[in-house]
């Protein structure tokens, strides 16, 4: 009908810069500007990921965590992405985001003490790496860095945040109200969807009826891309070009990074109900570290020596997180008191008491 | 001393706050140009500009979500929602971030954010406009609840929660917005974080807060007629509340009454029931009598007075402690 916008209309094509065979694709579109060293840093950071997911996964298995949501199959989408920011840059993540965290250095341990029951937000010290804590609730952690981003800007700074959530997260109220306010504020940050194709069991096709993700970003004002989220160079340059959107004024960027989460939900789900074994194949066929391990030997930017180096480094981050977990003690209890408010309240001084005196007589 | 109303108190205190302190930034539905429905914003942007007086697209969340975030970067921002019943598509970023990011960042991360809210009845509104939601924010571990009842208050308590390290759930008593008091600004003295004893009594207490205060003031003129000395106490802090006021009063008289507009089921004034008995029951020579609205919701203009608690129903409960 004259007027009506078609949505059959919008390309569901990706962004793409190595295929699927680790060979380059001829007219990418996208200036590679990352060095040997580059490419070799972004590598190792993936191996560490996958080890130290893998570990954290063992490690719940084994009872050590109350439960785990691993990144299995996303350290392409992350690690490409997070490469892209500055170290002034702030990171919103959801509960999955162990690739960004890996790339700026967070002890491993510090955010797995999360999901120990150690301490709500982690262990880590937030302003160092310029990562928020972890935002469980979904899509609420969008909204802080809209916020994060306009005093960025009101302040004058070139600070960029990104904020990390998955499909389902575009469901909820708070993505939309949080595009709409960066795309009116044209505020300095970047949407970095990973449609990993589930939330929990509900598959992509359930959860939203547009062509992509990342055409939502046409309602709000602001550009939109979808890029192979297995590609972690092609990650790397589509978020590279929009953090330089964002320093330069010119307002948000919602990324689609086409993935899939191998493993399940979190360790406490069982994804053989809800989808197929040959599924599953067709996406480790996939795996963005075989892809880019393919790219960089052939380019001989990768060495056996580099790789066991990696590997090794893997293997020590991995057996120091199980040291610093296993049998790790609860915090101090009285700390629960401590940082409700600036000062306990004088009805949270009176609990407080009470309470160590219930520990007393236990 | 000029006179002001309540509502231009709350005007001075953010113009006063915004010029102290520039990390200060009011964000809200219309309070911009239009400087609020209520004009509490009023001449604000005028004075400090369009980034220091947001106005918001029309989003609840949003507004509070992006305090959030404004927060962390290290602003202190003073979040409007328009009217009580459009605070709720905010609820789940006060409850679950507001209020627990202290906490969960082990004091890391602090957020001080106020949530300004006009809440109450009384201006013949259509739905949704009159609700009294302070119970949702008292039980709800990390918020700070403020309520003010005079111009005095509105501008010495809206300074102080702007001040506060903790995020602040600040209710306005929309219908007393208009009253008058002759005021010196910026107002200073006293310790507005105690209670504030508004009449002074010996045979009941009655505690209140916000819209109910001038209520029960009124009662209390026409019980002493009566020769009954009502003590009336406005709370002001319903968290961090100011135990010790309510008690040596209470001590005294022997008889509590508390009156609110809220629905009294799981009400503050439930809370405020229990623990006097669990403190001293001992001194109590009748059990505590809550007035408040019924568990209806929020009637429709026109029957609105049936619901307000009034100058009778906080005799009759008075009358009631007395004849125990």
């Amino acid at each position: 009908m004259k007027g009506f916008v078609d949505p059959g209309s919008v390309s569901t094509e990706s962004v793409q810069v190595l295929k699927p065979d680790g060979t380059l694709v001829p007219d990418h579109g996208y200036d590679i500007d990352l060095k040997e060293e580059d490419l070799r840093e972004i590598y190792r950071v993936m191996i560490l990921t996958r080890r130290i997911d893998q570990e954290s996964t063992n490690l719940q298995r084994q009872g050590e965590l109350g439960v785990y949501t691993p990144a299995l199959g996303q350290e392409g989408a992350q690690v490409g992405a997070a490469y892209a920011l500055e170290p002034q840059d702030w990171i919103f993540p959801s509960y999955r985001e162990l690739g960004f965290a890996m790339l700026r250095g967070v002890q491993p341990s510090h955010i797995l003490h999360l999901f120990r029951g150690t301490w709500h937000g982690g262990l880590f010290d937030y302003r160092e790496y310029c990562i928020a804590p972890y935002a469980v609730p979904i899509a609420t952690q969008t909204l802080h860095a809209v916020g994060f981003a306009t005093g960025a800007k009101i302040d004058g700074t070139n600070t960029v945040a990104i904020t990390c959530f998955g499909d389902g997260a575009t469901s909820e109220g708070d993505f939309h109200e949080a595009c709409n306010f960066a795309g009116v504020w044209k505020t300095p940050v970047v949407f970095f969807c990973q449609n990993n194709q589930y939330a929990i069991s509900v598959p992509l096709a359930k959860q939203t009826a547009a062509p992509t993700i990342a055409v939502k970003a046409l309602g709000y004002g602001f550009p939109g891309v979808r890029v192979d989220g297995n590609d972690v160079l092609a990650s790397y340059v589509v978020t590279r070009e929009a953090v330089r959107r964002a320093r330069r004024g010119e307002g948000p960027t919602l990324i689609e990074a086409v993935t899939y989460r191998r493993g399940p939900h979190s360790t406490a789900d069982d994804p053989s109900r809800y989808r197929t074994d040959e599924e599953l194949n067709t996406w480790e066929a996939l795996d963005p570290i075989a892809r880019f391990e393919k790219y960089l030997e052939t380019e001989g930017v990768l060495t056996a020596e580099f790789k066991e180096q990696c590997d090794a480094e893997g293997r020590e981050a991995a057996s120091k997180l199980r040291k610093e977990i296993v049998g790790a003690g609860p915090l101090d209890p009285n700390l629960l008191f401590e940082h409700v408010y600036a000062e306990r309240t004088p009805n949270l001084e009176e609990q407080f008491a009470q309470f160590k005196r219930d520990q007393e007589g236990q | 001393m000029p006179t002001i109303t309540l509502a231009q108190g709350l005007n001075e205190a953010l113009r006063y706050c915004m010029q102290r302190d520039d990390r200060v930034v009011v964000m809200g539905e219309d309070v911009g140009k239009a400087g609020g429905v209520f004009r509490i914003t009023d001449k604000l942007q005028q004075e400090f500009g369009e980034q220091r007086v947001i106005d918001t697209p029309l989003a609840e969340s949003g507004i509070v979500g992006t305090g959030i975030g404004l927060a962390i970067y290290g602003f202190k921002p003073v979040c409007e929602m328009q009217f009580d019943g459009f605070t709720y598509p905010a609820f789940e970023q006060i409850t679950s971030h507001l209020a627990k990011y202290r906490s969960r960042t082990m004091g890391k991360l602090p957020l001080s954010v106020v949530v300004r809210i006009p809440y109450g009845g009384g201006i013949g509104a259509v739905e949704h406009h009159s609700e009294s939601l302070e119970a949702y924010f008292t039980h709800t571990a990390g918020l700070k609840v403020v309520t003010p009842s005079t111009p005095s208050d509105a501008f010495a308590l809206l300074v102080d929660v702007i001040e506060d390290p903790d995020p602040v759930i600040f209710l306005e008593p929309k219908r007393r917005y208009w009253i008058r008091e002759d005021v010196e600004l910026p107002v200073t003295n006293g310790d507005r974080r105690k209670a504030r004893i508004v009449r002074e009594g010996t045979d009941v207490t009655i505690l209140t807060y916000g819209p109910s205060v001038r209520t029960v003031e009124d009662a209390a003129e026409e019980a002493a007629k009566d020769g009954v000395a009502c003590e009336v106490i406005d709370l002001r802090w319903l968290n961090p509340l100011d135990l010790e006021t309510i008690m040596t009063s209470v001590k005294k008289t022997g008889r509590a009454v508390v009156v609110t507009e809220a629905p009294i089921t799981g009400s503050f004034s439930a809370e405020l029931a229990a623990r006097i008995a669990e403190d001293d029951f001992l001194s109590l020579h009748a059990p505590v009598i809550r007035v408040g609205g019924y568990d209806i919701p929020y009637p429709p203009a026109k029957v609105e007075d049936l619901y307000l608690p009034d100058l009778d129903r906080v005799l009759d409960a008075v009358d009631a402690v007395l004849n125990y």
